[in-house]
Order: structure tokens, then C-alpha cells, then sequence
């Protein structure tokens, strides 16, 4: 029978749940990398025994860890991440121009075809990859060599590069997204990048409609429809079905669309997820209930799902990476949160149960499905 | 000059070892040279005690000898005799730092 494992990063170590099909029965290991931050793990597509690990301190700075046996062990490979010609500068909070300066992996995301080849999101923002498996890392320079690289700030949380997108048809075009300069996109395999952000509004920069300088939380594409997109911006929700070139917004009914996640339905392209958040400054779903929101029209239209999770007193956060879900047949949602619970639901959302309950807080979910 | 160096448990943890490690360090021995050694010795600590690119102790690191504290010490200042005679180690240690 099929299952699930489900990779969870955490403040102080990874942790690994896994199911058969049912997804009703849970096995827990980890901590795995004990007493570190684990910003993301994620799995090989091409081969799901093979498994990287984000882990960072503040004494000891970046590690990259790698698993050739489905999380059982570890292995530390290479951790240099140089950024290739000139540094240059970005603006730092203040507006003064501020040296680019490597400091953490947000992400990565494994080839769809090659265990060997890894994309890396980092802090500051740039995206480097891999072809040996780990051991050695290029900055694909392209992205910061766009002409509005000096332009792009932080956010609250560090200016990272925390989304990557490969449409599944066409493996040299690569999506991602920077908090705060954007979304951009590349049709060579990262050699050249143009910023994708027409349609999006902020009002906490100078020009609202500016080329770069919006914080998007996430963007989320499925397979079958790569040119469409969906992104959680700090605040609106938006799809675009021309492969960025325009955004609308689609936050229609939602309490509030400020939120990190947002995620596609495996078997629906239009069936979409978020976890609204009150707001920038109160970073917890509002009146203290936690709602998964649901549009199965592609947005505008959303309903609550609120079966197993908890309806009052709760105030926990759903950070960016943290939410995934699987391609069993009947669609398996997960998310976790700030206060160490993994939820699921093997009913594409209707109902919730906590995996866990009590983990370190909760900094990336992703799920991979197992034959 | 064999060099006694305690890691801190993080890294002890990664590189596999208990307690002090001693490694082979060639004269003049200096903060510089013995991280060195660390690095070749154990490559899953490279960039861990000070920055790939500009070499510099990560912050929140200190180097201890002698009940002294020579985390300011220019990289390539001696260290103390007795850390070079093999009668002291040389500590690395990690700031207490965070809740």
C-alpha cells in the first residue's frame, strides 16, 4: 500500500511522521539533527530515499545535511555558499545600501529528475545550485545580476528567497520569490531572470506598483497548469494564468488575506489553500480560531475548514514553508504550526487531526508520497 | 607541536568525537593554524567556527586558553606556550546567547 512521510523542520531539530495510505496511523521519529534550526527538508522527487536538510545556528552558521536512506541518517555536504562575482549592495531596512551577505538556506528544491541537482533559496536573497549532490553550490549570478538588485530590501524576517517553482514541462523555466523584492522568473535555467509583478499592490512602499519591493509570502503552481500561479502576498491573494506577466487579486471572502501559506489541491488545479493571519503586527489566525481557507474555484469564493482544529484560544502562526500536501488519491492536506502541532487531513480538507502536538515551533512541512 | 583542542558539543556531535581532540600543528602555532588543522582534520566543520569568505571568528564563538580570553587576538598572534608544550587545551567555546 502507498503512504506518506511527511518532513518537518522545527527550532530545534527535524522530525519524520510517517502512514500507510490511510493516513490514520502516525510513526514519529526525530529530533534528527537535535537542537538546531531546520529551516526546510525536502526530498528528491526522483528519489525519495534521497532527502536534504536546511540546518543553521546562530553560533555555528550553515549546514547542509543530506539523507541517502529516507531520513534514517544523516550526512553533512557542502556548506559554502560564495556569491560569484562582485557582492554589490541591496537596500538594508534604512534605505542605505548594505553589502550582500550569505546567511541561511531558506529552501530547497530538489530536480524533478536529477537526485544529484538541488536549487538553494537563501539569505540574502539568491538562489545557488547543486549537481553533485550537496557537495559543491553555484550561485546562478543572473538573478541578482537583474538590473533591480539594489533595489530589494528585507523584510521583517531577513531577505530571503524562499519560493522555487520548475514547471514540470519545462525544467529551464524556474519561478521564485523573494521577500521583500518579489517574484521573477527565468526561461533558461537561471541564466536570465525578469521580475513578475505587475498586478501586485503595496501600500508600504513608495510606488504601489512598483517593479520590485513586494513582500510575497509564497506562490504555489500545479503541475498541470504551469503557466497559472497562486501567491499570498504580506497581504492580498492573487493568481495570475500568464505565467506571472499579470496578477489579480482573488482574496474575495477571506477574514483577512494576510497569511503566509498557500497551496494547490493535488488532483484540482482550481482548488486552493490558505491560513488567513489577523495581521502583520498580530501574526495569529483571527478571534483566536484556526481556519484552513479553501476556494475550489481558483479564489474569491472561499469556505472555512474548521473540522479538528482548534476553534478558540488559539493563536498560533503558519509559517511560509509550512504547508504541503500529497498525491494520493484522495488529496492529503498537512501544515504546522508555531506552537509544534502537524495537522492533517486525508480528505483534501474537510477534517483535521493533529499529527503531533507538541514539536519545537514549526518552520517548513513538506510531504513526499511513497509508493 | 601536537595541540589539545576542546570543541564545543555541537561540534564534537558532528565531527564525531568525544571529549578533546589533539592534532599535529606545525610551528608558529597561532589561532589561525590550529583552526586550520580543525578544518583538514574534520571538513564538516569548515565555515562552522569562522566564515568561509572572510575568515573571521563566527561571533558568538570564543577561543579560551590559559583562563584567558583570546577571542580578540589578532589570528596570528602565538598562542600561550602551554597551549603549544600540549599542558593546556585550546578552547572553543560558544557564547551563551538567546533563551
Amino acid at each position: 500500500m502507498s503512504g506518506v512521510r511527511v518532513l518537518v523542520g522545527t527550532r530545534k531539530g527535524a522530525f519524520i511522521l510517517e502512514a500507510d495510505g490511510k493516513r490514520a496511523d502516525w510513526k514519529v521519529s526525530g529530533p534528527h539533527l537535535a537542537g538546531w534550526e531546520i529551516y526546510h527538508v525536502k526530498g528528491s522527487p526522483a528519489d525519495p530515499n534521497r532527502i536534504y536538510a536546511s540546518q543553521t545556528s546562530g553560533w555555528f552558521g550553515q549546514v547542509v545535511q543530506r539523507s541517502d536512506d529516507g531520513g534514517k541518517t544523516w550526512a553533512p555536504v557542502g556548506n559554502k555558499f560564495l556569491y560569484e562575482g562582485e557582492v554589490g549592495t541591496h537596500q538594508w531596512y534604512d534605505g542605505t545600501p548594505h553589502p550582500w551577505e550569505f546567511k541561511r538556506v531558506w529552501h530547497f528544491e530538489p530536480s524533478l529528475t536529477d537526485p544529484d541537482m538541488v536549487y538553494a533559496g537563501v539569505e540574502d536573497a539568491a538562489m545557488f545550485r547543486t549537481t553533485d549532490g550537496g557537495q559543491t553550490w553555484s550561485e546562478l549570478r543572473g538573478l541578482r545580476g537583474h538590473g533591480s538588485g539594489a533595489k530589494w530590501q528585507p523584510g521583517a524576517g531577513g531577505m530571503g528567497l524562499h519560493t522555487i517553482l520548475i514547471d514540470p514541462c519545462n525544467p529551464k523555466r524556474i519561478f521564485i520569490a523573494i521577500s521583500a523584492a518579489g517574484a521573477f522568473r527565468t526561461e533558461d535555467g537561471g541564466e536570465t531572470w525578469r521580475p513578475i509583478n505587475r498586478g501586485l499592490r503595496s501600500e508600504y512602499i513608495p510606488d504601489q506598483d512598483a517593479e520590485v519591493g513586494h513582500c510575497v509570502h509564497r506562490i504555489a503552481m500545479h503541475r498541470s497548469k504551469p503557466n497559472t500561479l497562486f501567491m499570498q502576498k504580506h497581504w492580498d491573494v492573487l493568481r495570475t494564468d500568464d505565467s506571472g506577466d499579470n496578477w489579480h487579486e482573488i482574496s474575495g471572502n477571506l477574514p483577512t488575506d494576510f497569511g503566509f501559506v498557500i497551496d494547490v489541491h493535488a488532483h484540482e488545479p482550481e482548488t486552493i489553500y490558505v491560513v488567513p493571519i489577523k495581521s502583520d503586527r498580530e501574526h495569529f489566525p483571527p478571534d483566536g480560531q484556526l481556519r484552513v481557507y479553501r476556494s475550489k474555484v481558483g479564489g474569491n469564493e472561499w469556505e472555512p475548514l474548521t473540522k479538528g482544529l482548534p476553534q478558540s484560544n488559539c493563536f498560533v502562526n503558519v509559517l511560509r514553508d509550512s504547508m504541503a500536501i500529497d498525491s494520493l488519491d484522495q488529496c492529503g492536506v498537512y501544515f504546522g504550526t508555531t506552537g509544534g502541532q502537524v495537522y492533517a487531513s486525508a480528505d483534501s480538507g474537510d477534517t483535521w487531526n493533529a499529527i503531533v502536538r507538541d514539536l519545537p515551533a514549526v518552520l517548513s512541512v513538506e510531504v513526499q508520497t511513497l509508493p | 607541536m601536537t595541540i589539545r583542542v576542546l570543541l564545543p558539543p555541537p561540534l564534537r556531535s558532528m565531527a564525531h568525537v568525544n571529549g578533546e581532540v589533539s592534532l599535529e600543528v606545525e610551528a608558529p602555532v597561532t589561532q589561525r593554524a590550529v583552526i586550520d588543522a580543525v578544518e583538514a582534520r574534520f571538513p564538516m566543520l569548515s565555515g562552522l567556527i569562522r566564515d568561509h569568505v572572510t575568515g573571521i571568528r563566527r561571533p558568538f564563538l570564543r577561543f579560551f586558553a590559559c583562563e584567558e580570553d583570546l577571542s580578540l587576538d589578532p589570528p596570528d598572534t602565538p598562542l600561550p606556550q602551554a597551549v603549544v608544550d600540549g599542558k593546556e587545551p585550546f578552547l572553543i567555546v560558544g557564547a551563551i546567547a538567546g533563551g
